[in-house]
């Protein structure tokens, strides 16, 4: 085991993975020399080479497009989209092309290209280096939707998206690249796609959530205990397809559930969330289910603290859904 | 090969129509009456008789496909009859090992590449013996085995596929080629121009073939240049043109273009001036009966095999249909599959409920 941040654990991943196996090449913009505008594919370069650690011109279209054409032909890409707000350029090729890949080839081809892209809020950065847009892949059939929330988990789920056989848009939040630290796992390991992580473990009230606001929900879920309320935190890491059963399990248990994230609240995945819940478990709810979100508005530059679901803004909801 | 430019002779001209195929930048091979033209190299006349042979097979699936959508019988179809020499040619001068990325116009790329003709239909019918198991409309075909990539509608999206199937083609240090078909209007979409600036950076062995049906009446709402072929120039690829409706110059530049490829010096860039079928010149300038004239004239194609061919054909694709046709649809529960690898959770319980 070594201390690593969220950067190190994924740089570490990506380094076992080039040498284990060949077939993987990264791309994108100033991935090679520069090492990635947050550093996540730092020294790459100089270690595997100019075929491998491809600096590409300035277009998420063409990364992407041709990241498929390398899948197509065995290769295992793993393209950089520099910030997640930069991806439409490359959703007609995500959603049209990758996803759809094997089911329109009648599973003669799969499209295992795994896009790594920071997400999320709270780094000063505006509308266009701050969103979080993970629901707009999952609604269209085909993608595997990953957020990790610490380095370990990181290494180990970037592993498996590696080496599944389908597409995995890999999304990396932002906040936590260097603040969230933690013991990493040496070499080989994986964390299984699919499976989420009961963080902290309580009876009054379910907390769902993941990426960086993980931290935020486990800081109102320890202020809520000093007010009696016994919160149970679950990382989904896996956004798609979701750990229904972990999901499930929770509330049948607590019987009571608030669901965290920072992307709109509308047709958000907190929304898909509760409507499972509702079919797989409404006889056990004790209380309506709630959403502490980012709001129905682009991401606001000077005002993005108050745009953010943190702490204060989950402590009173988990508190009146335990009071209900 | 040239390059094409803006030459003198283009400034002002305002009227393009069969002479532009007569234009020294153009690479011709045979005259609209079959006869060659006075540099063209020594030919494989064998070749030259499997391509027409290909070629008649692709009109006649073509044309009974085109029929089948008429009666109602299959979805929505895009014949291309006419475009012959450019889908057929180009896959003819192709190598075993290389790939093609067609549009959904260019299916019958796949009847060249070693499909059958009652896949061919099965694929039309979208049956349960598809081989993309009914999951695309017609013109949708897919071949993995044949190195056949599967088409989609969003148009361009292929180039920049090609470009990268070539390029990790190349990092393996393998000897491939990657071809994408595409019309004219594609060269207006944001893939074009993806494809063709990473084609240019990494050198990569593709070729892209463009079938420019559109002139003369249609460039103009699309373009500012005189050609297709000169876009090239600005992402360093170069741009060729041939006469689209001489399969012998299709196959003699995409022949050049896939071995400057495989030479390591890059894609190539081929406009192809394809006079569609219904267009007013398009009978005259028909790639079949053009490349029917050469043949008979070098003795190697007679009305009697003329009359065997049309007859084994129609034979085939009629047996074709009617397997086709008779063939099940897709059981419901495939709907769920090849979604992933693997049958996930939900797409489980939606399949089973």
């Amino acid at each position: 085991m070594a201390q690593m941040n969220m950067v190190q654990a994924i740089n570490d991943a990506l380094r076992f993975e080039m040498q284990r196996d060949d077939r993987v090449v990264v791309l994108g913009e100033d991935v090679g020399k520069v090492g990635g505008v947050f550093r996540v594919t730092a020294g790459l370069f100089d270690a595997f080479g100019e075929d491998r650690v491809i600096d590409t011109p300035l277009s998420e279209g063409g990364i992407i497009g041709t990241a498929v054409g390398m899948a197509l032909y065995g290769m295992r890409p793993v393209p950089e989209i520099q910030f997640s707000d930069f991806i439409f350029p490359a959703y007609d090729q995500i959603v049209s092309e990758i996803a759809k890949y094997r089911y329109r080839s009648g599973g003669q081809y799969g499209c295992p290209v795994v896009i790594r892209t920071p997400v999320g809020g709270g780094i000063r950065g505006g509308h266009y280096h701050s969103q979080s847009p993970e629901s707009q892949f999952i609604h269209v059939a085909g993608l595997k939707v990953v957020c990790p929330a610490t380095p370990e988990d990181a290494k180990g789920l970037l592993l498996a998206s590696i080496r599944d056989e389908d597409p995995v848009m890999f999304f990396e939040p932002k906040r936590i690249y260097r603040a969230a630290r933690g013991e990493v796992p040496e070499g080989d390991f994986t964390v299984e796609i699919g499976k989420a992580r009961v963080v902290r473990e309580g009876d009054h009230v379910t907390v769902i959530t993941y990426g960086a606001m993980l931290y935020e929900a486990l800081d109102a879920a320890a202020k809520a205990e000093a007010e009696g309320v016994d919160c149970e935190v679950i990382d989904l890491r896996t956004l798609w397809p979701l750990d229904v059963d972990a999901i499930v399990a929770s509330v049948e248990k607590t019987g009571r559930v608030v669901v965290v994230h920072e992307a709109p609240k509308s047709c958000g995945l907190a929304a898909e969330i509760v409507a499972l819940i509702n079919e797989k478990a409404f006889l056990r709810l004790e209380a309506p289910p709630r959403r502490v979100t980012g709001f129905d508005t682009p991401f606001p530059y000077t005002l993005e603290m108050e745009y953010l679901p943190l702490s204060h803004r989950i402590l009173p909801a988990l508190v009146e859904t335990a009071r209900f | 090969m040239t390059t094409a430019t803006r030459t003198q002779d283009d400034q002002g001209t305002t009227t393009r129509g069969a002479d532009e195929a007569m234009r020294q930048d153009v690479v011709r091979v045979l005259s609209a009456d079959g006869e060659l033209v006075s540099d063209a190299p020594e030919l494989d006349e064998a070749l030259v008789v499997e391509l027409y042979r290909a070629m008649s097979r692709a009109r006649a699936c073509d044309s009974r496909a085109a029929a089948l959508r008429e009666e109602g019988r299959i979805g929505a179809y895009l014949g291309a009859p006419g475009e012959e020499a450019t889908t057929i040619g180009s896959a003819l001068a192709l190598r075993d090992d290389d790939w093609v990325f067609p549009g959904l116009r260019e299916h019958t790329v796949s009847l060249a590449r070693g499909a059958s003709v009652e896949t061919f239909f099965h694929h039309l019918f979208g049956n349960a013996l598809d081989p993309a198991k009914g999951r695309q409309m017609p013109g949708g075909f897919t071949a993995r085995s044949l190195r056949i990539a599967s088409a989609s509608a969003p148009i361009g999206t292929q180039l920049t596929h090609a470009v990268g199937l070539a390029w990790a083609a190349r990092i393996r240090k393998d000897d491939v080629v990657a071809l994408a078909h595409f019309g004219e209007r594609a060269t207006s979409s944001g893939p074009f121009h993806d494809a063709m600036n990473f084609a240019g950076v990494f050198k990569t062995p593709a070729v892209l073939l463009c079938r420019n049906t559109g002139w003369p009446q249609a460039s103009s709402s699309e373009t500012l240049t005189d050609t297709f072929a000169e876009k090239g120039i600005a992402y360093g690829v170069p741009g060729v043109r041939c006469d689209g409706n001489d399969p012998l110059a299709v196959l003699r530049v995409v022949e050049h273009a896939v071995a400057r490829a495989a030479r390591g010096e890059g894609a190539t860039l081929i406009e192809a001036l394809a006079h569609p079928l219904d267009g007013p010149e398009g009978e005259r300038l028909d790639p079949l009966v053009r490349l029917r004239n050469y043949l008979g004239l070098r003795g190697r194609w007679s009305d009697e095999a003329q009359a065997e061919l049309d007859q084994s054909l129609r034979h085939e694709i009629e047996a074709a249909v009617l397997a086709a046709s008779a063939a099940p649809a897709p059981p419901r529960t495939t709907m769920f599959d090849d979604v992933f690898a693997t049958l996930p959770g939900h797409l489980r319980d939606q399949r089973d409920a």
